[in-house]
């Protein structure tokens, strides 16, 4: 238990007026970027760098994991009130989010969501603590079939995400697929459905298809029926969970953290797949299914539980070999160069009480996140209770921000409403948006890791199939597959 | 007589900036500047990637020194980010005669310009100098049968599909171009290479580690502790001299293969800006290259100094251009 006594060592270290201070700004300014679409965690730290130069290292660290938590938990707010993802780990978070909060729910979604956010932030930290050096063997033996392989199976999990009609969700799934091919491609350096314009060669970011396709397409919907007869005002109701609310919500919290802090530590993952995952695992589990898509509590704890959890995993391979696996931790591992800390597999020993305290400091964070958001879920939801073409204005003009905001390209914003207009007309025809979405999250990975993995093996189709773990999952996707078969012939039980 | 001329010709640009500006400043300050006197106000530099990323952490460190040296003061650092600085380069292209506006830019966005076909090019720019350098390195993992880079060749050459290399850019970047030029001088068709493009050293690490590749390229600074804790193997750099943190470490050219491939940063300007206005940029980088500051960042980063100004970054800058341009069309990339 060598670990715990350095770790209380970081506590007496982050337990410093100033210290404190920075964790309650990290968490401050985390939220706020977390709630705007197009300002993510990683281009808030990019441009305090220079603001913190100055600086202790620990306190400016102390500054960027609370921005990053905060980042990660302030993206549900806008998702489940606003049904616009601040960061793609919280699409998900809206499905259910949202429809919550239109049944004058939005204090428990978003309860539930800070809880679980804080109860996922805290075991992660500690396994962060504990269990580093096996999870860091772990991520460095997976290559690009097992990768390829999770990516298959986050493809079927998301598959009961494709709503009641199979062909309209495999039509928008198509759609997402086919906006997630613009750009440069990865393995070739060709270009792919550019039009020679030279802003698509990057493709087009997630962000402003989520709040493309959610905000704008949602505000022209609501803009285009609000004639014909005067909405009635969102109500806001009870501002505390209830009894049945804990009881429906502790377990999802567990089970997400469980997901979300292993593809954290992996990198290429991100914080998608897990939320993804674990929508589909609670949406197997609930005792009452037929509440999912009409704002069943269980799916907003689960995936906010999870990308809270993966964000803590992701400071497992950073602290340990020096490997980012995302763009925040790619900025915050630039930091440390900054300050002339050379991250790697050398860095706890030669600088322990840095990491311990930015570890210490990762609780206190997760601590005040919670005091700060969870007395302000009563009050965001009255948020809701602004008439709503003045609502969907506001939403208009964060969504054009945010927009705009991820690249500062004018390009974004015409895209912006195309996707918006797409959005409008699935709506219209009924098509489900979040296919769409997750085609355009995943698809590109999955063909990256794919290619790869053929690359690797020279083409040979053998080379999909690499180690036992990616066995084991393909082993898991058969019976998901032939479930349907398998229930058909097991006599007895009716499930 | 020419000095009066360039103090005047400076005098008018400043003028015009700040007109377009609309900024309070007096002509006279900026025409002081020119002329090397007091800091330089106004002056903006492009980052054509993201925030956080190389160029970026290079531009705002630039700046700073410029700052912290009185050099320059409220020097602006802005991103323009998008295909492999491509899009930063037209807009440069786009700012033609603007004196206050520099790109950071490198040896990935000459690659970046001929993957993505681009319209503008550095050719068209007004080159100012070349900041600093890093030298690649040729890595296996501990477990890897190669130990010299004499088995890796001959491996190689025996079987080039086979062997993979892994490399942190994408096709055009500077780990792409490594190992080309290196298949080619070893007499591997660039064609044959089995390149496997990995989003960055954090992505391209753990391939290494794992021995999911045959070998990785990159920069050597991206495994330097990996090497020290001696999870990785460094076969060779490809420096011209050895590189003083790994001096044990053969280069290319001491293991008998005629290449010398560096990646490096520098900074250009619009193209036709005022004689007046290169001067000026020529004379603030060259003042904060020579600052104390700048010598404790390059330590503080683990950069390498190969600072060249004017004509004969100039004269690099098309060599560079010409290299690229040619083995990138021997793929089939330009």
């Amino acid at each position: 238990m060598d670990n715990l006594g350095h770790l209380l060592d970081g506590f007496v270290n982050v337990l410093s007026p100033g210290n404190l201070l920075m964790a309650l700004l990290g968490v401050v300014a985390g939220t706020a970027v977390g709630v705007l679409p197009g300002i993510g965690p990683a281009m808030t730290v990019a441009l305090l760098l220079p603001v913190t130069y100055g600086m202790d290292p620990t306190q400016a660290f102390i500054l960027f994991a609370g921005i990053y938590y905060g980042g990660m938990y302030g993206g549900s707010t806008t998702s489940i009130l606003l049904n616009t993802p601040g960061e793609s780990s919280s699409v998900i978070t809206s499905i259910e989010g949202n429809k919550m909060a239109k049944a004058g729910r939005a204090a428990q979604a978003l309860a539930t969501a800070a809880i679980g956010s804080f109860v996922a932030g805290t075991i992660a930290t500690l396994l962060l603590v504990f269990v580093t050096p096996l999870v860091v063997t772990f991520a460095v033996g997976l290559g690009a079939p097992e990768y390829f392989a999770i990516m298959l199976l986050a493809f079927v999990a998301v598959s009961v995400t494709l709503g009641s009609s199979r062909v309209r969700g495999f039509a928008s799934l198509l759609l997402g697929l086919v906006i997630g091919l613009i750009g440069i491609d990865g393995v070739t350096g060709r270009q792919r459905l550019t039009l020679g314009i030279p802003q698509l060669a990057d493709g087009i970011d997630v962000v402003v298809v989520a709040v493309g396709i959610f905000a704008v397409g949602e505000a022209l919907w609501v803009a285009a029926h609000m004639r014909r007869k005067a909405m009635p005002v969102i109500p806001v109701g009870r501002p505390w969970l209830g009894a049945e609310d804990w009881r429906r919500s502790w377990r999802p919290w567990l089970r997400g953290t469980a997901l979300g802090f292993p593809f954290g530590a992996l990198p290429g993952s991100g914080a998608e797949i897990p939320t993804f995952l674990s929508y589909a695992v609670e949406k197997r589990l609930a005792r009452r299914p037929e509440e999912f898509g009409h704002g069943a509590i269980e799916g907003v704890a689960g995936p906010e539980a999870a990308n809270n959890a993966s964000a803590a995993g992701t400071l497992v391979p950073m602290l340990a070999i020096g490997l980012p696996t995302t763009a925040t931790a790619a900025v915050m591992l630039a930091a440390f160069e900054s300050y002339g800390i050379q991250p790697g597999p050398l860095l706890l020993e030669r600088q322990p009480a840095l990491v311990w305290t930015l570890i210490a400091s990762l609780f206190i964070g997760n601590l005040l996140l919670l005091v700060l958001n969870l007395p302000l879920a009563p009050a965001w939801a009255r948020l809701l209770r602004v008439p709503r073409p003045y609502l969907y204005a506001g939403i208009l003009f964060f969504a054009s921000m945010g927009a705009y905001a991820v690249n500062s390209q004018p390009l974004d914003l015409i895209l912006l409403l195309l996707l918006g207009l797409l959005g409008f007309a699935m709506r219209r025809f009924g098509l489900p948006v979040l296919p769409l979405i997750v085609g355009v999250i995943l698809g590109p990975r999955a063909e990256l890791q794919g290619r790869r993995s053929l690359q690797l093996s020279g083409g040979d189709l053998s080379g999909l199939v690499g180690g036992p773990l990616s066995i084991a999952i393909y082993a898991v996707l058969v019976i998901l597959l032939a479930w349907p078969l398998i229930k058909r012939f097991v006599p007895g039980r009716a499930l | 007589m020419r000095n009066r001329i360039s103090v005047l010709l400076a005098a008018l640009a400043a003028l015009s900036v700040l007109a377009a500006a609309g900024c309070g400043a007096t002509a006279e300050k900026g025409a002081g500047t020119a002329a090397g006197e007091g800091p330089v106000t106004g002056l903006r530099l492009m980052v054509p990637n993201t925030p956080g990323g190389g160029y970026d952490t290079t531009a705002r460190t630039a700046a700073k020194v410029m700052e912290d040296a009185k050099i320059a003061s409220g020097v602006q650092v802005f991103n323009l980010p998008g295909a492999g600085g491509t899009v930063g380069l037209q807009r440069m292209i786009n700012e033609k005669g603007n004196g206050k506006l520099a790109m950071q830019m490198g040896l990935g966005v000459v690659g970046a310009s001929y993957t993505s076909k681009s319209q503008a090019t550095l050719s068209q720019t007004t080159p100012l100098a070349k900041l600093i350098e890093e030298a690649g390195a040729i890595v296996v993992s501990k477990d890897s049968p190669y130990r010299t880079i004499g088995d890796l060749v001959a491996a190689w050459k025996k079987d080039p599909k086979k062997v993979t290399v892994g490399g942190g850019s994408s096709p055009g970047g500077p780990d792409h171009l490594l190992p080309m030029r290196l298949a080619k001088v070893v007499g591997i068709d660039p064609r044959q290479v089995n390149y496997v493009s990995y989003d960055g050293g954090g992505e391209l690490l753990p391939a290494i580690l794992g021995d999911k590749v045959g070998f990785g390229a990159s920069g050597y600074s991206e495994f330097l502790d990996q090497v020290t804790a001696g999870q990785l193997r460094v076969l060779a750099v490809t420096s011209t001299e050895p590189v003083p943190v790994l001096k044990d470490i053969p280069t290319l050219k001491a293991s008998g293969i005629d290449l010398v491939f560096t990646n490096w940063r520098g900074v250009v300007a619009p193209p036709g800006i005022g004689d007046a206005d290169r001067r000026m940029w020529i004379d603030a980088l060259t003042r904060m290259h020579d600052s104390q500051q700048w010598k404790t960042e390059l330590t503080k980063r683990g950069w390498t100094d190969s600072f060249v100004t004017g004509d004969r970054f100039a004269a690099y800058l098309a060599e560079q251009d010409k290299s690229v341009a040619s083995i990138l069309a021997e793929l089939g990339l330009a």
